[in-house]
């Protein structure tokens, strides 16, 4: 619909610069560029490698996302930049720039935060959003279970992990492995070969007396490294592919239990996905599987959805202005540490606030 | 013509307006921890000041360091994207440049920052507008001994002073954008080139191969 919010949405907060444009839910333009090239050498992402390019690559890569879209910068509504969690001087690159377009262009600003985005991403894909939403969000960052009454202005985390990140584990499995980095990609390609049932490694924080909702994955990972040095110590052969296949499976089997638990915990009849890891072929089938098992519907954005990108920051951004939420202020900081809880960073509430003629949902 | 200047390779975050006869407007704070909350207020107070908007600026400069990296890059990430959201050029200047022209000496003397890590970027002068030397990064003692021994400008002379010998105190400690401003509008007047807006990091970024793969279940 052409009265739905035009935004335009930045994403600095890692590795990828990405920059999306949205109309209201309809995705018109995801432009990523990334330097994880160059960090692959050094076995994970080097802050000031990633800042370095997002700084070159920030502006070339807003232009052709609005060149994709075929939309002159003038006719957007709002810009919304991912304002954190993140790395600081990464972040700070994305908000700079989102400042800068947004005064010249004399539009909203809105700061959002990178894990609501994650999840709002796909109101692109599947249209909008049930309420509440219930999302399990995992990525090489977070694994989170979020309750979103509303994903402007009210996220509630039901757990989280108390170590490791799904994707931490995933990289630090492949280095044992010598699968080189990122290790996602490369476990999931591997195991599709390997006997998943091969190895029972454990499944952390499942016992009866463990927080329902929260996850461990650095005794998975530990437990994993063992075993193969153990092989290895004894001179047998450390059989990869089913090592593989058998790690990923306790992952995506904890992940995918608790999010059916929480659904029906909290009487949720559908489960959103996102974030790097929701990537995952083996953690899309079995969700599917328990899914319909359970009688849940699931949504998984498509996998370029669910890696960092602009499109998601857009998708988020476009939410604020259709709700008339507070615009941030001009004096917006990049937090990397942004609380879950908070979707957006508004600025004072006399400051002028955009209403779109648009108004949905 | 309408110039806006920024620099944030400093820690003063400072934005100024020209034109093309003298400085409108300058606006700035100084804390070296918050350059991404400032700059853009900045330049709004700059242009409120000057009665001027946004939409009239006709190009960009920006001060291209060295200096500490975070800082920086919001003044180079913020040039570039007013410069391409404007459909305005967008220039860069030295850092050290624009202190040395602030100082408006006609001798010799040195320009030093603070590069952190116990270090200084720095540059030799043979007047306001000539550089001879630099810019470069090292140990304030280790610079030659003839550098050490000119007039010294900069927040990193005044932190250093067992090592340079003729500190001035007078002379501005940081970047200001009215200096880099009116810099700037001079070398385009005399239709002497600018640089292109590229941050000088003169390091390498901090990253270490890591060491090849360490058993987990040994020490
Ligand atoms: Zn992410």
């Amino acid at each position: 619909m052409a009265d739905e919010p035009l935004v335009l949405g930045i994403e600095t907060s890692c590795d990828e610069t990405g920059v999306g444009l949205v109309r209201g839910t309809t995705l018109l333009a995801d432009v990523i560029a990334s330097s994880v090239d160059e960090h692959a050498r050094y076995g994970g992402v080097v802050p000031e490698i990633a800042s370095r390019a997002h700084l070159e690559a920030m502006v070339p890569t807003i232009e052709r996302a609005l060149a994709d879209a075929k939309v002159a910068a003038a006719d957007l509504d709002a810009v919304a930049v991912t304002a954190g969690p993140g790395l600081a001087g990464a972040l700070l690159v994305g908000v700079s720039a989102a400042k800068a377009y947004a005064y010249a262009l004399g539009k909203p600003l809105y700061g959002v935060n990178h894990l609501a985005s994650h999840i709002c991403v796909d109101q692109l894909e599947h249209g909008p959003l049930p309420q509440p939403t219930m999302a399990l969000l995992v990525s090489g960052g977070h694994s989170s279970l979020l309750l979103a009454p509303d994903i402007t202005r009210d996220v509630r985390p039901l757990g989280a992990t108390i170590d490791d990140a799904a994707g931490e584990a995933f990289d630090k499995v492949a280095r044992v492995l010598g699968l080189g980095f990122p290790g996602g990609p490369a476990i999931d390609r591997l195991a599709r070969e390997g006997d998943p049932a091969a190895v029972r490694f454990p499944r952390g924080l499942t016992g009866p007396r463990d927080a329902p909702f929260d996850f461990s994955f650095s005794g998975l990972k530990t437990a994993v490294a063992r075993w193969v040095e153990t092989r290895r110590a004894a001179g047998e052969t450390v059989p990869v592919a089913d090592v593989a296949a058998s790690f990923q499976e306790a992952v995506t089997d904890v992940l995918t239990r608790k999010a059916i638990k929480a659904c029906k915990a909290e009487g949720v009849d559908h489960l959103m996905i996102g974030g790097g890891v929701a990537a995952n072929s083996r953690l899309r089938a079995m969700a599917e599987e328990r899914c319909a098992d359970a009688g849940i519907v699931l949504r998984v954005p498509r996998p370029g959805l669910c890696t960092d990108n602009g499109a998601m920051v857009a998708a988020l951004g476009a939410e604020m202005v259709a709700r008339g939420r507070t615009p941030s202020a001009l004096a917006l900081p990049a937090d990397s540490s942004l609380p879950v809880t908070e979707p957006h960073i508004p600025g004072e509430d006399h400051h002028h606030t955009h209403h779109h003629a648009g108004h949905h949902h | 013509m309408l110039l806006l200047a920024l620099d944030t390779a400093t820690p003063a975050v400072t934005a100024a307006l020209h034109d093309g006869h003298g400085v409108l407007a300058l606006a700035e704070e100084t804390d070296a921890r918050r350059h991404g909350e400032l700059l853009m207020p900045a330049v709004d107070r700059a242009l409120g000041e000057a009665g001027r908007g946004i939409g009239e600026v006709t190009a960009v400069v920006v001060g291209t360091g060295p200096g500490p990296y975070t800082g920086l890059r919001v003044g180079l990430a913020t040039a570039a994207a007013l410069g391409a959201a404007l459909g305005v050029p967008v220039h860069g200047l030295g850092t050290l440049d624009a202190i040395a022209y602030a100082t408006g000496l006609t001798e010799p003397f040195t320009v030093a920052t603070d590069a952190r890590r116990k270090e200084v970027y720095w540059a030799r002068y043979a007047d306001a507008r000539t550089r001879l030397d630099g810019p470069g990064v090292a140990k304030a003692a280790d610079l030659p001994p003839d550098v050490l021994a000119l007039p010294a400008a900069g927040a990193g002379a005044l932190l250093y002073r067992d090592a340079f010998r003729a500190v001035r105190e007078d002379l501005p400690a940081h970047a200001s954008a009215a200096a880099l401003a009116a810099l700037a509008a001079e070398r385009l007047a005399a239709g002497l080139p600018l640089d292109a807006p590229h941050p000088q990091y003169l390091r390498r970024p901090d990253a270490k191969v890591p060491a090849g793969y360490k058993a987990v279940t040994r020490a």
